[in-house]
């Protein structure tokens, strides 16, 4: 079931669109922002409020790599595996994330915190390498860096 | 040298609101050009020969031009396209950052020059600074009345909303992108009818880069005679910010006049190579355009110019190749990003491109054959222009051919050796 909220924050979006179905990836995002990710159960009651089916929502849910269809935690960690971070130092930057949070990309640490995920280019390619955690962008990434950066996340 | 698009840019980058930016004379062009015919505006964009500054540098007034001025319609649409997700591209993130005001003032003159009543930013998902800015500067431009149902109380209406994305490269290509803004999945339409015609939910549309729209303003203030004459190459208005990644000594982005030199870029703007490290090669414009090598560090950096080098201008940001880093290996993490990124819809780009990361892959491994580079060679033109939906696979060709062409014995030395001695 979505909360009264969510419904009322998906509702908001309808008036910037003709039609209530354009609103379908902002719904989609409210849900994100509620829930950290997206479940069978939210496409279905989605495919409801936007009077769809729950394979179109579906359909769109699976093509955007923001929009997360399996569980996540609680930071999900962005790291940029485009050209010039290939350059600049992905792979010391990966094995350095890999080894300190165990994980590798696609999975959640134990202590569900983290979720590393692969991202195309961030746009910030004067510093390389870059990573994204939650909503911050961090850039110049070295070893050192990255393991205060991550000491900052509770 | 005049700088219009970053002259009022901090140098922290730290993004200008609008007290300050009204100050620095903000805001000008709207009461000019509420003032003049849109079909005037239109022309004399056209005049000042500004080219989209999103890789496909078409003529920007021309591509308003197609935009029916007559008859009656729900809506006409002004979309930004802030998707930037080209690798190695970061130019518009500064100008959505550092003066979000700029982009609505331009967005205002367009609008009114195609007459369009709505509007949308279209900000990529992990731009989460550069929406904030922007979601700030809308209220505010909302606030001083240049935004929304009587701007400057002179009857004229536009809207401008913020739509913040969720992934996926393919929302650049302008078509996709305005199934991305239908709430659909972003696949590229088909062409005709262009979006000049039936673009964002069957209405009339344009849809511009931001940089490009970013010049609108100093285009109404200053005339075409004035923007023609930032640039050092004729038929190319304005200046461009170009850019440099990888192993040089200061990257960075520069506002400079369209037909500096790319040695002038490299080595003064760039500040040349990392000690120890060669030149190699590099993409002049982003992901999807032909490297170029040593052997064109003189050419200019204009449209004409480095399509007669066999390049493309693309976004005017570099990634630079330096010759202690494995070209196969730059090679595959394009082709990984082009083949993660193909929507889907066509069939040669969709299994093309994995095919190509796999041999590429194989080649990086060490466990490529001499075979292996013809089939290389035969997708270069397969999912070449023409052959495929939209530009993806040819834009994903690009860095591929030109790299068998300059390369071919690093791609043959991984083959011999059964392994890349760069690691």
């Amino acid at each position: 079931m979505l909360t009264a909220e969510e419904i009322h924050e998906i509702k908001e979006e309808f008036h910037l669109y003709p039609y209530k179905q354009a609103a379908c990836i902002e719904a989609l995002k409210v849900v994100q922002k509620h829930r950290r990710w997206v479940s069978d159960e939210n496409v279905k009651d989605l495919a409801e409020l936007l009077e769809m089916s729950a394979d179109e929502i579906d359909s769109v849910a699976t093509f955007y790599n923001l929009i997360y269809r399996r569980p996540v935690g609680k930071y999900v960690i962005l790291l940029c595996d485009s050209v010039s971070c290939y350059i600049m130092g992905l792979e010391t930057v990966l094995q350095h994330l890999e080894r300190t949070l165990g994980i590798k990309y696609g999975e959640t640490t134990a202590d569900d915190r983290f979720t590393m995920l692969p991202v195309p280019c961030l746009g910030t390619c004067d510093h390389a390498p870059a990573m994204i955690v939650g909503k911050d962008l961090y850039r110049d990434l070295t070893p050192e860096k990255i393991d205060e950066i991550l000491n900052s996340y509770k | 040298m005049e700088r219009p698009l970053t002259k009022n840019i901090r140098p922290d980058g730290k993004p200008l609101f609008i007290k300050e930016y009204e100050s620095l004379g903000g805001y000008q062009s709207v009461k000019k050009a509420l003032a003049m015919q849109p079909k005037e505006i239109q022309e004399l964009v056209k005049k000042s020969n500004l080219k989209g500054r999103g890789g496909a540098g078409f003529n920007t007034g021309l591509k308003w031009s197609f935009v029916p001025m007559q008859g009656e319609f729900e809506h006409k649409y002004l979309v930004a396209n802030g998707d930037e997700m080209e690798p190695g591209t970061f130019k518009d993130r500064l100008l959505i950052e550092g003066n979000p005001h700029q982009l609505i003032e331009g967005m205002i003159g367009t609008a009114f020059a195609i007459q369009a009543d709505e509007g949308y930013i279209f900000i990529r998902g992990e731009y989460t600074y550069a929406a904030e800015v922007v979601a700030k500067a809308l209220a505010e431009a909302y606030e001083a009345g240049y935004l929304g149902n009587n701007i400057l109380k002179t009857g004229y209406k536009f809207n401008l909303h913020l739509h913040t994305s969720v992934g996926r490269y393919i929302c650049g290509e302008e078509t996709a992108l305005l199934n991305s803004l239908e709430g659909k999945r972003a696949n590229p339409r088909a062409k005709p009818p262009f979006p000049q015609v039936s673009g964002l939910f069957g209405q009339p549309t344009i849809v511009n880069n931001i940089e490009t729209l970013c010049n609108i303003p100093h285009i109404i203030n200053n005339g075409a005679e004035w923007f023609n004459g930032l640039s050092l190459t004729p038929g190319d208005g304005g200046t461009k910010i170009f850019g440099a990644s990888g192993k040089v000594k200061k990257p960075g982005l520069w506002e400079l006049p369209f037909g500096v030199t790319l040695r002038e870029l490299l080595e003064e703007h760039a500040g040349g190579m990392r000690d120890g490290l060669k030149f190699k090669g590099c993409l002049p414009g982003g992901a999807s355009t032909d490297f170029l090598v040593e052997q064109h560090l003189d050419i200019r950096m204009d449209y004409a110019s480095v399509a007669a080098a066999g390049s493309r201008l693309g976004t005017g940001t570099m990634i630079v190749l330096d010759d202690k880093t494995c070209p196969v290996g730059m090679v595959l993490n394009l082709e990984h990003f082009f083949a993660q990124e193909s929507c889907g819809f066509c069939t040669p780009c969709r299994e093309g491109l994995p095919w190509t990361e796999k041999i590429l892959q194989k080649i990086e491994n060490g466990k490529g054959e001499m075979k292996d580079l013809d089939i290389l060679q035969f997708h270069t033109k397969f999912m070449g222009p023409g052959n495929t939906f939209c530009a993806l696979a040819p834009g994903a060709m690009a860095p591929l051919q030109s790299a068998l062409k300059y390369f071919r014995e690093d791609f043959e030395l991984h083959i011999k050796e059964h392994k890349c001695s760069w690691k």
